[in-house]
């Protein structure tokens, strides 16, 4: 409760009637939502991000340019490192490949032959500069897109290293 | 046999949980207070044993019992005692008991509660919260039983997960459960109202202590788990946006409208109708967090290994509670009567804008939460929304909001004098806006909107500070008449008031990220590396072994310009029972910022090195507890311990026909 105020006289015209009062709630509400939704469309326009595999990329005719997600298996012998804190290694689908380059740290549990799912823009003749790789919480765990990805390409193994055993990440 | 008791005990409580709905409800229907009563006893019995049964699994696994097969699988004799303990509910099943544990507390509370319930009013509040635990422990018992036994039984487990291995994990989930499933009682007491056709300003007096409870919780919850995320996945990231923490946030939002719309219903009678619908939804929205962590659509550190199974039984409790209760509304929320009429610009006219805002910021949220995976469901195209999205959406709805936040609060109830509150506000506005031109000014050619958000924090907690002063000094004489107008001043005004300033404290650490700084480089030892205000040198790197890891530790003595700090430590961990590596990020907090270190790969002699100022991120963290003291104060109200206004007519008892 606020400190008291003097009770003005409120002039007759300005009294609204329950419905005028309704009226407004609802027009109150309407206009917040209104440009709630606005703003919601314009943002899934610009700022949502499509998630491709190696093969896909190809399928779907990705614009170089494109900001995306790209998942699949870290392509064994691939990694390279240097200059600097620049890395750079393959991701594959078992059907194609994409070279993807990043500069920063790798997550606890990026190796060799297992799967990945990294941030960045597709530059076009299989390249792909990341600006995140997306890190993985579990030794067991497989990225679920990675999982169906492979699984698209016929490469899936359920009992092999690629096993989603306990799906348990957060990206 | 402690495992057998524990399963046994639980499943004696689904037993006593199916007369808790229905010999309470079955006295409602027949007006009978013996019938009713049963309720509470219910509730009290179930939850001794569903504490019985936590007992159980506690005890298993602090004594490593590896013929339990949930122990085998999350636990590891060589860890310290307080993560065996932990370990209970570092995982799925056990988890679940947790949940049904402060699930049938609640139950227990609302029986033990001093009688200023009206008896009808506990009784179908006691019968539908019966329900919800009848779900939830029958989900426990046939797709999640924690006391599965395992035969023969190995001679060591398999060790909980090293990311969860942390202090945070024994502050984290159970401040946060207590939070999601306090919200259950305003549902039961949402339902009961509707059952019994009549719902008045003694309603809301009575679930409003429960929702603060909740709510409080929550936010500790929240900002715990945020805080456990900064510093255990060693990136500097706080809040990513990902649906398991929406999952947590959007009951948040939309608790923190029921706040709001309770006290419109308790002081004026109004909003009754919304109010009803906002219980119904926030605890939708806790249901529905639970069927988006534990069910397996997402991927998370949260999701532990799923089972389909358990995914459509979780699904099937979020249809038939949310279904049941919008049905329930649709039918019966027109017999309620209308509640009184009020002016637009009045307090509770600011209350119903506070209302609207924070329905539509959850609902920004929910749209992103849950688009992808309608997306994926419908098309097969796979897409993440992240903080892009809620920046561009979630933002612009906050801000507006808070912009007017300190206006609202000083408005008077019944009929407002718009001006005067905007005058009371002048001087903390222009404050507000002076600092935020000077930050744009010292810091020209730096981000543009972070100083826009100070100010904005900065607002907040002047606005809070000027709705206090006035209610203290105004009219006061001398500072003996202030002193005790600020001691009769209710705590629920004080809890306001802190809980809106902590908001802004919250601000003013979330815009202050925008000046954070990042560098990497490859360090071998006596090399330096510098970002922002911090530099590291490394000292040297040396091995370590704990109880159930080994770890190569990397010393760093830390400087603040040319001032040297305490040095600090960061670590690459790896957990032999499952051979996983881990990071742990050395954080120095320097006052309200933090100089935060976390390691890569060892390379060319020497080792990665990423380091990061925080400035002020501490308040981010601090805020929240502000806003969790605020709810709390406002919990110990007086008017919340005094009987609840009788009603005069004696048949308060009788059947009244809904209007």
């Amino acid at each position: 409760m606020s400190i008291a105020q003097p009770v003005r006289p409120v002039p007759a015209k300005r009294r609204l009637t329950r419905k005028q009062r309704r009226l407004v709630l609802i027009a109150a509400a309407g206009a917040v939502l209104f440009f709630a939704a606005g703003l919601v469309l314009f943002a899934m326009r610009d700022t949502i991000v499509f998630f491709y595999g190696p093969t896909e990329i190809t399928e779907k005719g990705v614009a170089p340019g494109t900001r995306m997600r790209l998942g699949g298996l870290v392509e064994a012998g691939s990694v390279q490192r240097g200059p600097g804190q620049r890395v750079s290694f393959a991701v594959t689908d078992s059907t194609s490949s994409v070279r993807v380059t990043y500069d920063g740290l790798l997550p606890d549990l990026f190796r060799e032959g297992q799967g990945v799912v990294t941030e960045g823009v597709f530059e076009g003749a299989g390249r792909f500069k990341a600006d995140s790789v997306l890190a993985k919480h579990d030794e067991t765990y497989m990225p679920r897109e990675v999982a169906d990805a492979l699984k698209k390409q016929g490469h899936w193994q359920p009992d092999g290293s690629a096993a989603p055993a306990s799906p348990a990440a957060k990206p | 046999m402690i495992v057998e008791i524990g399963h046994y005990a639980l499943a004696l409580a689904l037993g006593v949980s199916v007369i808790q709905v229905l010999v309470p409800f079955w006295g409602v229907v027949r007006q009978d207070r013996a019938l009713a009563s049963v309720g509470s006893s219910a509730a009290l019995i179930s939850f001794a044993l569903v504490a019985l049964s936590f007992a159980a699994l506690v005890a298993s696994y602090v004594r490593s019992d590896f013929s339990v097969s949930n122990v085998v699988a999350n636990s590891h004799s060589a860890q310290p005692l307080i993560y065996k303990f932990t370990s209970v509910w570092g995982n799925h099943e056990g988890s679940m008991l947790l949940w049904v544990l402060i699930l049938t507390l609640f139950g227990a509370l609302v029986a033990l509660s001093r009688n200023t319930l009206p008896p009808r009013l506990r009784a179908g509040a006691l019968s539908a919260q019966g329900l919800v635990a009848v779900a939830f422990l029958a989900f426990t018992l046939f797709t999640s039983n924690p006391f599965q036994r395992l035969s023969p039984a190995p001679a060591e487990g398999q060790d909980l997960n090293p990311i969860l291995q942390d202090l945070g994990l024994a502050i984290h989930p159970p401040l946060l459960y207590v939070g999601y499933v306090g919200f259950s009682i305003t549902y039961a007491f949402a339902v009961a109202a509707l059952i019994d056709g009549r719902i008045d300003a003694m309603w809301a007096r009575a679930v409003r202590p429960w929702t603060l409870l909740a709510w409080t919780f929550l936010t500790l919850g929240i900002a715990m788990g945020s805080y456990w995320a900064y510093y255990e996945l060693g990136w500097g990231g706080w809040w990513f946006w990902d649906p398991v923490e929406n999952a947590s946030f959007m009951p948040w939002i939309a608790g923190t409208a029921l706040i709001h719309s309770t006290v419109v219903m308790e002081k004026r009678d109004a909003l009754k109708v919304w109010t009803i619908l906002l219980a119904i939804l926030t605890f939708s929205l806790s249901l529905l967090g639970t069927f988006i962590v534990r069910s397996g659509v997402l991927t998370s550190v949260h999701s532990f290994a799923s089972d389909p199974a358990r995914g459509v039984f979780i699904l099937l409790i979020l249809v038939f509670f949310v279904g049941g209760s919008l049905a329930l509304f649709a039918w019966r929320a027109p017999l309620l009567r209308q509640g009184g009429l009020f002016a637009p610009v009045s307090r509770e006219g600011a209350l119903v804008v506070n209302n609207i805002f924070l329905a539509t910021a959850c609902a920004t949220v929910f749209v992103g939460t849950l688009y992808p995976l309608v997306l994926e469901m419908v098309t097969g195209d796979k897409i993440s929304v992240g903080a892009p999205f809620y920046n561009a959406t979630f933002v612009p709805v906050m801000v507006p909001l808070l912009l007017i936040l300190p206006i609202g609060q000083s408005l008077a109830w019944k009929r407002g004098d718009l001006l005067g509150a905007a005058q009371r506000n002048a001087a903390a506005f222009g404050v507000s806006v002076l600092v935020a031109l000077a930050l744009i000014a010292f810091t020209h050619g730096g981000p543009v909107l972070a100083p826009l958000g100070i100010g904005l924090g900065v607002f907040l907690v002047l606005g809070a500070a000027v709705d206090l002063g006035e209610r203290i000094v105004a009219r006061a004489s001398g500072w003996r008449a202030m002193l005790s107008r600020a001691k009769g001043l209710p705590r629920s005004a004080w809890g306001t008031a802190l809980a809106h300033a902590g908001v802004g404290i919250s601000i003013i650490g979330i815009a202050a990220a925008a000046w954070s700084s990042e560098a990497i480089a490859v360090l071998k030892p006596g090399e330096r590396l510098t970002s922002g205000r911090y530099t590291v040198v490394l000292e040297g790197v040396s091995p370590r072994t704990g109880p159930n890891f080994r770890a190569e530790v990397a010393r760093f003595q830390l400087f603040s310009g040319e001032k040297e700090l305490a040095p600090l430590e960061a670590s690459k961990r790896i957990y032999t029972a499952r051979s996983m590596p881990t990071t742990e990020a050395g954080i120095r907090t320097d006052w309200l910022s933090q100089a935060y270190v976390s390691l890569g790969e060892a390379q060319d002699g020497g080792v990665a090195v990423r380091l990061y100022d925080k400035p002020l991120i501490l308040l981010i963290w601090i805020g929240s507890i502000v806003m969790a003291l605020g709810g709390g104060l406002s919990l110990t109200d007086r008017r919340f311990r005094l009987a609840a206004p009788k009603r005069a007519t004696p048949a308060a008892a009788a059947p009244q026909p809904a209007e």
